[in-house]
This record gives C-alpha cells, sequence and structure tokens, in this order.
C-alpha cells in the first residue's frame, strides 16, 4: 500500500492564492465527526479473523488496519453500525456512548 | 463534407468532432438519439471514448464529473426531467470546475407530460453556474458543441447547448460537418490544471468552512463574467478557420429599427422572416436573438437596445409569479439605462404549441400602438 500522504490544514488569506476548487483543505483534521455518534462499535480482538470486511464496509473510513488488525478511528467513526452488521465473526458491537 | 442531419445528430457530430473521451447518458425523448448515434460511434471505432450507460441522469451527470475530473473530455445530453433529475450535480459540475459539455433540447416540464418544446426546464437551471447557449439551427448547434469545448475548458465551467425539441431536435437541415484536423487545430486535447490522480491524491469538493467558502464563489462568479468577451474572441478564431461567425447574440437589422424582438431558439429564426415582411410594409423592425444566456450577456444587449424606441420580449417560459425569463433578465439589463422607451413582454408557445407569423405580427400591433405595456405579460394565443 502506499503511503499516506499527509494532511495539512490550509488557510487562504487571499482568493487569488486560493484554487479553483476546494481541493485537499485539510478541513477534516478539526471537523471530527466522531462527536456526532450516539452508539459506538467496539471489536473484540479476540475473535477477529482479521478478514478485514469492517475495513471495507465503513462508509467513512473510519476504519485502519495496524498490523494487520483492525483499529477504529473514534474520531472520525459516526456509529452507523456497518461494520457491526457485515463483521462475519459477530464480534463488533454496538455500546452506548457515555458523554 | 455537407450532410443533411437532425439536431440532436449535429450534438453528436459536434461531440465527435471535439473529441469527447467519456459520455455518459441514460435516454430520454426527445434526446436519445444524441447518445444513440454516439454509442454507435463508439461502438464502430469512429469515436475513441468510453460509453458508460447509467441508471439514471443523476449518476450520468455524476459519471461525467468523476471523468472530468480525472482529466477527460466529457459529454452528455439530457431533457426535462432527466436535466431536473441532474440538478444537483450540476451544482457539482460549476462548483468543483468540471468542465463538462451537455446538449439539451427543451422540453416542457410535466406534468401534464409533453414531449414538445419549452424552455422552462434549461431555465430552472439558470442559476447553477453553467454557461447557456440557445440555438436556432442545426449548424449553429454542431459548430456551438466545439466552441463550448473552448470556452469551457479555458474557464473550467460547464457548458450547456439547448435546442428546440421537434422544431430543431428532430429537423432535418443541411449542415456543414467540418474536417477533423482543423477541429483538431481549433480544439487541442483537454489540459486541465489539476486532475484526480492516484500520482497526486487530492480530496475534491470536500468539507469547505465559512473560511473559503465564500471565496470560491467569488472566483466562479469572476471566470463566468469573462465568459462573453471569450465566446466573441472564440467566435472570430473558428470564424476564421470554418467560415461562420456565432457571437453572444443575433442581431437582424436592429439598427435603425423602430421595433426590436428580443428571441432566442428557433422561435428567433420565424422572427426573422417577420422582420422581413414587416419592412416590406414599410414597419422597421429588428431582431435581437439571444444566443449567450448565461453569463447573460449584459454589454452587447445593452448597446443593441439602448437605441431602440420599443422592444418586444418573446419568451417560451414562465417564472411562475414573475414574468417570462427573457424579459427579467432584459429589463434587469436595461435598468438605469436611458432608453428604451417601453419593454413588452409576451408569452407564448408553452409545450410546444407553434409560434407563428401571425404571433409576432400580433406581438408588434401590441407593441407599435402603445406607449407602455397595459399588462404585466401580454399571453399570446390562450384560449380565453
Ligand atoms: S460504526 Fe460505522 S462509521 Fe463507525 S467504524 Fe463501524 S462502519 Fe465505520
Ligand atoms: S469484520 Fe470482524 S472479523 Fe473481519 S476484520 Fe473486522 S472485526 Fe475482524
Amino acid at each position: 500500500m502506499n503511503k499516506k500522504k499527509e494532511a495539512k490544514r490550509i488557510i487562504f488569506n487571499s482568493e487569488k492564492e486560493m484554487p479553483l476548487v476546494a481541493m485537499s483543505l485539510g478541513s477534516m483534521l478539526y471537523n471530527k465527526t466522531g462527536a456526532w455518534r450516539n452508539i459506538k462499535p467496539v471489536i473484540d480482538l479476540s475473535q477477529c479473523i482479521k478478514c478485514g470486511i469492517c475495513w471495507k464496509f465503513c462508509p467513512d473510513v473510519a476504519i485502519d488496519i495496524v498490523d494487520e488488525w483492525p483499529q477504529i478511528n473514534y474520531d472520525y467513526c459516526k456509529g452507523c453500525g456497518i461494520c457491526a452488521e457485515e463483521c462475519p465473526q459477530k464480534c463488533i458491537t454496538m455500546v452506548e456512548e457515555e458523554k | 463534407m455537407k450532410k443533411v442531419i437532425m439536431g440532436n445528430h449535429a450534438l453528436s457530430y459536434g461531440a465527435m468532432l471535439s473529441r469527447a473521451q467519456v459520455i455518459a447518458a441514460y435516454p430520454i425523448t426527445p434526446q436519445t438519439q444524441v447518445v444513440e448515434l454516439l454509442s454507435e460511434m463508439c461502438a464502430d471505432g469512429t469515436l475513441n471514448a468510453k460509453f458508460i450507460k447509467v441508471e439514471s441522469e443523476h449518476s450520468a451527470m455524476a459519471a461525467c464529473l468523476g471523468a472530468s475530473l480525472a482529466g477527460a473530455r466529457t459529454f452528455t445530453a439530457t431533457s426535462a426531467q432527466g436535466l431536473a433529475l441532474m440538478h444537483e450535480m450540476l451544482h457539482w459540475a460549476s462548483g468543483g470546475r468540471m468542465p463538462v459539455v451537455m446538449g439539451n433540447i427543451n422540453r416542457a416540464m410535466a406534468p401534464g407530460w409533453s414531449i414538445w418544446t419549452d424552455q422552462n426546464d434549461s431555465l430552472s437551471e439558470r442559476d447553477t453556474g453553467w454557461i447557456q447557449f440557445y440555438c436556432s439551427s442545426n449548424q449553429e448547434v454542431l459548430d456551438t458543441v466545439i466552441q463550448a469545448f473552448k470556452v469551457s475548458e479555458k474557464l473550467m465551467i460547464p457548458s450547456m447547448v439547448i435546442l428546440d425539441a421537434f422544431s430543431l431536435s428532430h429537423t432535418y437541415e443541411v449542415v456543414e460537418i467540418p474536417e477533423q484536423e482543423k477541429v483538431d487545430a481549433f480544439l487541442p486535447p483537454f489540459q486541465p490544471p489539476y486532475r484526480l490522480t492516484p500520482e497526486d491524491p487530492h480530496a475534491f469538493g470536500g468539507l469547505t468552512s465559512p473560511d473559503h467558502y465564500m471565496e470560491f464563489r467569488y472566483k466562479l462568479q469572476k471566470d463566468i463574467e469573462k465568459v462573453p468577451a471569450l465566446v466573441e474572441e472564440t467566435g472570430r478564431e473558428y470564424e476564421k478557420m470554418f467560415g461562420r461567425y456565432l457571437g453572444q447574440v443575433d442581431d437582424y437589422l436592429c439598427e435603425d429599427a423602430e421595433l426590436v424582438f428580443v428571441t432566442s431558439g428557433t422561435a428567433g429564426s420565424t422572427a426573422r422572416v417577420v422582420v422581413d415582411e414587416l419592412r416590406n410594409k414599410g414597419i422597421k423592425a429588428g431582431n435581437l436573438r439571444i444566443r449567450l444566456f448565461r453569463p447573460f450577456p449584459f454589454e452587447k444587449v445593452r448597446s443593441i437596445l439602448s437605441r431602440i424606441p420599443k422592444v418586444a420580449v418573446l419568451d417560451r417560459n414562465v417564472s411562475y409569479g414573475h414574468h417570462g425569463i427573457f424579459y427579467q433578465e432584459v429589463k434587469s439589463a436595461m435598468y438605469g439605462q436611458p432608453s428604451p422607451a417601453a419593454i413588452f413582454g409576451f408569452i407564448a408557445g408553452l409545450g410546444g404549441r407553434d409560434i407563428t407569423k401571425d404571433d409576432y405580427k400580433e406581438i408588434a400591433n401590441y407593441a407599435l400602438k402603445k406607449d407602455k405595456p397595459e399588462e404585466e405579460i401580454v399571453w399570446i394565443g390562450v384560449k380565453k
């Protein structure tokens, strides 16, 4: 897999410096959509078979594969539950958020 | 080479000669023949393009946007309800600065179901940030497609090339098909300033905070304001190579006119004939057919109409609760100008009802007899 490109938050001071279209403004660095979540997925790695299905299905690209294991990025996971639904091992449980 | 072709095929030939690389479309009457011919050209190798079949017009435009962003010259065509279904994606095209060129066949919006012409479909997309050209002959359709690609790609703003259902889309006319080599010289390959590529990955059109959104929109407006001058320049360059000139407007005998019709589309060709007939009877009439509707050609329209005592705007559309849309636009362009003395707004031909020479004569009579309009909208031909 290619190395990930470093994201940077970009602020322009003049329209003249700006590209024609909003591209790579780094806005997701501060727009942490994980705060929208009511329930969160928790993976029981002891049951996980490292199939990567949850990674593939997550519509928010909030699951990373770290050393072959799935890892949820709670900064961006919106708690939709798709990963839990699709996991063949049923080892992802959706639990109430406590705030 | 000269060919006798229908308006729809003039769009197809325009896209073929422009060497469109990706075409994604969904069929709808009266547009279907446009993409039908293009799909045949893709299948038999006449055109080296990817033809993407999709399940809706919304998807058609979405596919075009992806292709355009990846750096492909992209074409599609639609009509009426299909255009309406694309509405969201039209904003993506202009806001995302993707220079797609699309043919739209003017067809009246349902209900009741109609397949016949009027302009409410394309005019409902007036404020989406697309360039709009309205055509009145098949030759003009073909020539406009090629020029639209040039204008769009220079400014990275999409264009709609618009023609009337049946009275142009299915009408056969003699069309000069330019040589491919000459078109290639006029329209070099698309070279976008940025593109979607794995070599340099970017997120396009992502979350844009109030820090920047307004500036992107300011830039779109500033760039679309450059279109009128660019259309003139491109038109002159095209004329040098192909001998045919198309500008922002097509003005006919307006110089000394006491009454000028403001028209668009095929209704503009009828107006020309009526102008000749009125002049034979001693009435100094003229015709200003608007080709470029968005951006609105303010300077051009002002320079022609500010000498004219009476202006009669003909609309084949209506902005419900306001006026005919060309009428609104002409009035807004002429606001604060010393003349013309009177601008009249007429609506005719909705849902494909013919706009006849007699209709124009009724319009001329009304405008010549009265000092100013006595009704907000003068309806022509309504069975009252
Ligand atoms: S709950 Fe939804 S958003 Fe969160 S990790 Fe699972 S699939 Fe992704
Ligand atoms: S889908 Fe389930 S089993 Fe597969 S990697 Fe994700 S957590 Fe593990």
